[in-house]
């Protein structure tokens, strides 16, 4: 399956827009993701292994929070999507 | 540096407008060549902070999703994003800093005085991680 990684991270993906991985869940893809770019860990999760706050994490259109997190199934022609949120005000 | 197509300058300052007194929000896409970025498009999106939207704004992931994807098609990139301040200096907040998290993307904002947009400025987010974050002041070009 595919992760798109969004311009921010691509340094830390070899400048790679996206990833192919196997995997059969989401909690899968995301570690075969770190296993092969270390350095993406950091920025997708806190020291104690929780996705961080405003890392969005999309399977296909549907927020993973609102599956069944990291344990939602995937399939080969899936396509997750990593975006970390956009807010603000003055 | 920022460079920006006209097109896309002249319709984020538009939305800022059409959008007073609330702010917009919205996504820039382009390319990036060598340290160069360039901004080709602009994607207007809705303002998700409907109870507080003079002084707040939030894209919903879902749409960054779809144009981020959608981009991907065209070969463009998300290389930035806008909002405006209505009434309200083209400066970034604390919480435009704090809720900033697109390392190496432009923050453009758009003051918006008594409903005509006035000055634009961009700022590009640098930094290595939460911690150190900051952002920087960088000039805009306008591309025919
Ligand atoms: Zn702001």
């Amino acid at each position: 399956m595919k992760i798109l990684i969004p311009t921010p991270l691509r340094q830390y993906s070899d400048k790679q827009p996206a990833v192919e991985v196997e995997a059969t869940t989401v909690g899968e893809a995301l570690s075969g993701l770190v296993a092969r770019h270390p350095d993406l860990r950091r920025h997708l999760y806190t020291e104690d292994g929780k996705l961080r706050a405003f890392v969005n994490v999309y399977l296909n259109d549907e927020d993973v929070r609102y599956l069944q997190k990291e344990a939602t199934q995937v399939r080969d022609s899936d396509t997750i999507s990593i975006v970390p949120s956009i807010a603000g005000g003055r | 540096m920022l460079r920006i197509s006209k097109s896309a300058y002249d319709s984020i300052r538009c939305h800022g407008e059409e959008a007073y007194p609330h702010e917009c929000c919205g996504v820039l896409l382009g390319q990036m060549n060598g340290d160069g970025r360039v901004i080709t498009s602009s994607v207007p999106c809705g303002n998700t902070r409907t109870d507080s939207p003079r002084n707040r704004y939030h894209i919903d992931p879902k749409e960054l999703v779809r144009i981020q994807r959608e981009g991907r098609e065209r070969n463009e990139d998300i290389l930035g994003f806008y909002h405006s301040h209505p009434d309200h200096p083209a400066r970034w907040s604390r919480t435009d800093l704090a809720e900033a998290h697109w390392f190496g993307c432009s923050y453009v904002i758009t003051s918006v005085e008594k409903g005509k947009a006035e000055t634009t400025n961009s700022f590009l987010l640098d930094g290595t991680g939460e911690t150190d974050k900051h952002l920087d002041d960088e000039p805009i070009q306008i591309a025919p």
